[in-house]
């Protein structure tokens, strides 16, 4: 394979020059994508990048430098400017490669490569459909932010001097749509999209533009609550924002850095007891599924919250090293995510069990303090009221510590979104403050 | 400001020689580029050649242990027919792989024989920034003890400092924007940016102050006075917070800070008043022009010219200079922010805010500098006036949903006003409120117009740009705070 060759000659450069430890990462992707906006196409954007990056290590210390020309000159240029930095930057006995022990060395097919010869052509034609769908589902659709259809694919290869070489190749494949309903002089938007690595993965345009649109719709008529507090019910298209938060504040940075509400929180119970959480890095076409990590050390699948108690941090070698532990292989960031459902019910049968509450349906604004665990969010969605929708709400926010929301988290449901890389279902918390009116 | 700078002869010249020149890139190679790019049948098309260089520098645990360098390069093609755009780049300057793009750009065509048009320089002005490179400005170990000096003066105003992390950034850009009408205009932009955050630790309780500063300016700006005043701001903000209590929750008058908190004016006004949304009418302003949209007392521009400031342009992506708008003039609205694309299908001319973030993206309407003009109160004379509220001093982001004209910012540093008086501070929370509807509640505005330190950036549809925004203190009858108690 070319990139590895390219790869391999600038590691050797960097070494002969003085580099100490080095590591490459160097990737090249292309794809398109269309949108169309009443039904007409509006955008036909066709993408081909690529990167090298580097880092160096001497005598502890670290520089790195990047570059999209991949002449022999500017790569060569790029590797002396990161040997440069390298020697400039002060040594901190943290840094360096991962040990050469924890290198990946079972090679995985994890079938993220997936092409699918979508042409520009038939990705115009699902566009105009999955529009023309959210238009169908009645006259109250009178616009759209756009129906988009897009297809890409990437190749690419770390190595490092252990001599580990890791290559990754996937594709990927999206639809989505964005609607616009009119009612009385008030427009409400709403969306729904899906994506995969397989186009055979991915959902009807069709019923991407109608939920789109039926969304939309649902959305009219909205009002503000009146200030008070009430159970708050997360949809499964928002409640992965939740566990997004706790992923953050259980990251090595965040934990070493001491500005995480979760520091030396290690095997305490910080949700209730019947909520489990694993990291699954070899999820099949998955979307942050990978055998290597970001420095080339062996992923595994794991626990993270067992019976509500945190079992394992997110840490890179250095993060690691910094909290005297061992990295868990999340250079680069988490895995896939699974949070697992403690009831076999879904959205609409959760709401069924309730008296009153707040349905959110979408967040907007990122009030979240991960430093404290203070939350405060934009939301809107619907009322509920004796088991059923009420009427939809726009204009409150949402807010807490999210100490006391982990713990007062009721029910987690069956439902999750089958794309991405964080999965959870409907999520029940118990009595939020709630600020309307 | 002119004086400094190379003519703009020589400015033309060194942008050619970045990014033509090396890749043997003449006038008739721009033609026959350009040819394809608007072949027959396609009306509007430009190519936008870009290279940049970045860097980055962190301090942390007293130390800069991490520096970074990157370099971009590309091209980007675009091809208009009525509403449809084909867009693709090349990141390889070599005559096939430009070719090659610029086909692929204008295959929205049906049928596309190339056609040969003539070259024509036009002539811009560059009066807002300097050309020079601020990565060179200093020496790699002055940007080094830039920092280590911030990070003392920030651990030495308090012991509750626990943690300092500061870092330093700086970017060089050339752009050569060639259009269907063969008029080729170039900008050379730099950028510095100073970040600093620290923690603060007492009784177990951990709490975040931010601040910093920045601009289309050297390193040299970084002086001592800038870093005391941001080590102080960054300190304050922090200790404040760890005295914090729980933030009201409903509807209260608020009274906003100057400068910063003029992200209400970025995100309640600026996006709605985008074109590409009102030539859409998807915005919540769309069909409001001449209408009242906030009280007489506010008047809001979007200005590209401001000397140094981080959201200026020379000229905008598609070559045209940047204005001075007046969006709102004393409540009516008056203008949109117009790219060429949008103001051709409303049969108007662009204001100059067609940005793009770089070759790879398409161009659309994006604010520069946006903010709302001073007015007569003294900032005292605004807090005295209130009985009981919230005074929110400083922000971080904010976000709109432009259809329904609801958007949120929130506070990082605010205080209750009781009987005309700061009490106590309390904890940061959003604020959320209705575009259209909100600025008919500004009952007072101040004398204390302030531009953001300019370390701002704006996203939209997936792409960043450098922005500011401002405003004076103003007083707002009635928003929803969303605090917990």
């Amino acid at each position: 394979m070319q990139h590895t060759d390219i790869a391999s000659d600038a590691l050797e450069y960097a070494m002969k020059n003085g580099a100490e430890e080095a590591s490459i990462k160097l990737s090249t992707g292309s794809g398109f994508s269309v949108v169309s906006q009443n039904q007409a196409i509006d955008l036909v954007e066709q993408f081909n990048d690529q990167s090298f990056s580097i880092s160096i290590y001497i005598g502890k210390a670290i520089g790195s430098a990047s570059t999209n020309d991949f002449s022999e000159e500017q790569l060569r240029m790029t590797i002396e400017k990161a040997l440069s930095l390298s020697r400039l930057t002060e040594k901190d006995d943290c840094n360096g490669l991962a040990e050469k022990d924890l290198m990946a060395t079972e090679v995985k097919d994890l079938e993220l490569y997936q092409p699918s010869g979508l042409t520009i052509k038939q990705a115009q034609e699902m566009a105009i459909e999955c529009e023309g769908a959210a238009f169908d589902v009645n006259d109250l659709v009178v616009n759209s932010e756009g129906a988009t259809v897009g297809s890409y694919e990437s190749h690419s290869v770390y190595l490092n001097s252990h001599g580990f070489i890791g290559e990754t190749e996937s594709t990927g494949h999206n639809v989505s749509c964005v609607a616009i309903a009119q009612k009385d002089g008030q427009m409400e938007m709403d969306y729904d999209y899906s994506s995969t690595r397989g186009l055979d993965d991915l959902s009807d345009p069709v019923s991407i533009g109608q939920s789109a649109g039926n969304r939309a719709v649902s959305n009219l008529g909205s009002r503000k609550l009146k200030t008070q507090k009430a159970p708050v019910l997360l949809s499964p298209r928002i409640s992965k924002s939740l566990i997004s938060h706790l992923l953050n504040a259980i990251s090595g940075t965040s934990l070493y850095r001491k500005s995480s509400f979760l520091v030396d929180k290690i095997d305490e119970k910080i949700l209730p007891s019947f909520v489990q959480i694993y990291e699954d890095p070899h999820l099949k076409r998955g979307f942050s599924s990978t055998y290597f990590d970001g420095e080339g050390v062996q992923t595994n699948p794991r626990g993270l919250i067992e019976d509500g108690h945190l079992r394992g941090y997110l840490l890179s070698s250095y993060s690691a090293r910094r909290l005297g532990l061992e990295t868990t292989a999340n250079a680069g960031g988490h895995h896939n995510i699974i949070v697992q459902n403690s009831v076999d019910e879904d959205l609409n049968s959760i709401i069924k069990d309730m008296k009153y509450g707040f349905l959110v349906t979408g967040f907007i604004g990122s009030g979240v303090n991960i430093v404290n665990g203070d939350y405060s969010r934009g939301a809107n969605g619907f009322w509920v009221e004796n088991g059923e929708i009420a009427y939809p709400v726009n204009e409150v926010t949402v807010a807490g510590n999210l100490t006391d929301m982990f713990s007062k988290i009721q029910k987690i449901g069956n439902d999750p979104e089958t794309d991405g890389s964080v999965f959870c279902g409907t999520v029940l918390i118990d009595e939020l403050m709630i600020a309307g009116e | 400001m002119n004086n400094n700078s190379p003519n703009m002869q020589n400015l033309d010249e060194i942008v050619r020689s970045t990014l033509l020149d090396p890749y043997g890139i003449d006038d008739s190679g721009l033609q026959r580029m350009l040819g394809q790019v608007v072949s027959k049948g396609i009306e509007m098309g430009d190519i936008y050649f870009q290279s940049a260089e970045a860097e980055s520098w962190t301090l942390e645990d007293g130390q800069v242990k991490k520096s970074s360098y990157s370099s971009r390069q590309g091209v980007g093609f675009r091809s208009i027919i009525g509403e449809q755009t084909g867009l693709a780049y090349s990141e390889s300057f070599d005559k096939e792989s430009l070719m090659k793009a610029a086909k692929a750009a204008s295959s929205i065509a049906k049928a596309g024989k190339s056609k040969t048009l003539p070259v024509s320089k036009q002539s811009a002005e560059r009066p807002y920034y300097l050309a020079d490179n601020p990565i060179l400005s200093i020496d790699d170990q002055a940007k080094i003890d830039l920092l280590n000096r911030l990070d003392e003066k920030a651990r030495s105003m308090d012991h509750r400092v626990k943690e300092v992390i500061a870092s330093l950034a700086g970017g060089h850009g050339s752009i050569l924007i060639i259009n269907q009408d063969g008029k080729l205009a170039t900008d050379i932009r730099p950028m510095v940016r100073l970040s600093l955050s620290v923690i603060a630790e007492d009784k177990g309780r951990l709490e975040r102050g931010t601040s910093g500063g920045g601009g289309r300016m050297s390193y040299e700006f970084f002086d001592d006075d800038q870093l005391c005043k941001y080590a102080k701001e960054a300190v304050d903000q922090a200790l404040i917070n760890l005295d914090a209590d729980e933030a009201p929750a409903g509807e209260m008058t608020v009274v906003l800070g100057s400068g910063w908190p003029g992200v209400l004016i970025h995100e309640a006004i600026g996006h709605g008043l985008e074109g590409d949304f009102n030539r859409k009418k998807t915005s919540a302003f769309s069909g409001l022009m001449g209408e009242m949209v906030a009280s007489p007392m506010c008047t809001i521009v979007d200005d590209g010219t401001i000397p140094d400031a981080r959201g200026s342009l020379n000229i905008d992506d598609e070559g045209n200079p940047t204005e001075r708008t007046v969006l709102i003039e004393n409540g009516k609205l008056c203008n949109y922010m117009q790219d060429n694309l949008n103001a051709k299908l409303m049969n108007t001319t662009s204001t100059g805010n067609g940005r793009r973030e770089s070759y790879s993206s398409q161009t659309i309407p994006r604010m520069t500098n946006t903010f709302m003009l001073a007015g007569e109160h003294d900032q005292g004379e605004i807090i005295e006036s209130v009985d009981k509220g919230l005074y929110a001093k400083n922000f971080g982001g904010g976000q709109v949903d432009i259809t329904s004209g609801k958007f949120v910012f929130s506070a990082s540093e605010a205080y209750l006003i009781e009987k005309g008086k700061l009490t106590k501070p309390v904890k940061g929370a959003m604020l959320i409120g209705d575009g259209p509807s909100a600025l008919h509640q500004v009952s007072m505005v101040g004398n204390d117009l302030a531009l953001d330190p300019g370390v701002g950036s704006c996203g939209k549809d997936g792409q960043t740009v450098p922005v500011n925004v401002g405003q004076p203190t103003m007083r707002i009858e009635k928003l929803t705070v969303g605090g917990t108690t």
